[in-house]
Parts: structure tokens; sequence; C-alpha cells
């Protein structure tokens, strides 16, 4: 199972974020545990600079973006 | 107090990394980066982090709209950091072509900080009038 963890505070890129990483697993078909972030301290954990940021299996892919479903795709995979 | 970090909604966002290197023109480029962040005008990134494989902190340099990556001398320790992490499209100075010798001491001269944080401005695309 893909631990895809969306990283940010809450404010609407983030969210977006959220549904593109959700739309993408979902289009792969995997099995996957989609987390949200939101706390700062926990963010920093990361070695993020900037939100959001997305991260599949505690490996950053993207921050400072919100890639759209067919950009996240590769990522999750 | 530790400044707070902006979430996603800021505009433009301007990166520094430094090598931070041993030297007194290595500990310049430490000091401008520094400045420059207190100052609200860059963020300060850890060299270190993308050197250290860390993904936040390479993805985080990539998505940045403007990177500057500043090097002491021309050894160029923090381009090749840059370079072996796959990160490009960023500006770059290198303090020794400013005109500032190398030495192997700390003493840095406020004269010689205040040119490179000069010249960093500039090439971050700020006013270089307003200190």
């Amino acid at each position: 199972m893909k631990r895809i963890q969306v990283l940010g505070a809450g404010c609407p890129k983030c969210k977006k974020l959220a549904e593109n990483a959700e739309a993408a697993a979902k289009a792969l078909g995997i099995e996957y545990e989609l987390v949200k972030v939101t706390n700062i301290a926990e963010i920093m954990k990361f070695g993020v600079m900037m939100t959001p940021a997305l991260a599949v299996d505690g490996v950053v892919k993207v921050a400072g973006k919100v890639p759209s479903v067919d950009e996240v795709k590769p990522l999750l995979s | 107090m530790a400044k707070e970090r902006s979430c996603c909604c800021s505009t433009e966002t301007k990166t520094i990394l430094a090598c931070s290197g041993a030297s007194n023109v290595g500990q310049i480029t430490n000091e401008v980066a520094k400045k420059l962040d207190e100052a609200g005008e860059a963020n300060f990134f850890c060299l270190a982090g993308v050197g250290g494989h860390v993904s936040g902190m390479i993805e985080s340099a990539k998505g940045a709209d403007k990177v500057v990556v500043l090097d002491g001398c021309p050894v160029a320790c923090a381009k090749k950091t840059m370079d072996a992490a796959g990160i490009a499209g960023y500006e770059y100075l290198v303090v020794t072509e400013l005109g500032i010798e190398k030495k192997h001491d700390f003493s840095l001269a406020p004269a010689d900080v205040e040119q490179t944080r000069t010249a960093v401005r500039t090439k971050l695309g700020l006013p270089v009038c307003c200190g």
C-alpha cells in the first residue's frame, strides 16, 4: 500500500494537491492511504521549506507546486 | 524567535543556497544568505540537506521560483552539490569573482559583505537602493 502524504497547513493549494493525489491514485487503481500533514513542525521534519508538498512512502516528490493529476501519476508508480 | 514560514500562498519564492565554507569568502556567503533571510527578502536553504539527498530539501529547491547559489571561491562546492542533485536553472555567484580575496580566516570585512549582498540582491531581481 502506498502512503501518500500531503504536506501543508490546509490552504486551497494544499487541498487541491490532496484532491489531485487522490484522483491519481484512484485512476491508477492502487491501494493507498492519504494522510494530510498540517502540523508545521511535522512538515519541517521532511526538510520541506515550501508547501504544499507531496510525499510518497516518506520521500518528498514535489514541493511548492500543485502538480496536475497526470503529473502526480508517475510519482505514485 | 524563529521566523514563521509561510504556507503556499506566497507569490514568488526566492531561495539562496550558500557554500558556507571554511574561509572568509565562504563565511561571506553564509552571512549574506543569513541577512537576506532575516530581512525577509529570500529564504536561506540548507545546502547540506541537498548534499545529503534530503528529498524535501531537493524538491523545495526545485520548486522555488528563483534560486541563487553562492560559492565563496572557484572550487565551486555549492554548484557541484546542486549539479549532483540534478537541480538546474539557478543563478550563480562566486565571491572571489567580485574581487574579494580568499583567506583562511573568518575576519569578514563589512564592506565585502555589503558588496556581495548587493550583487546577490541584483541576481534575485531585488532593488539595490533600499538596503
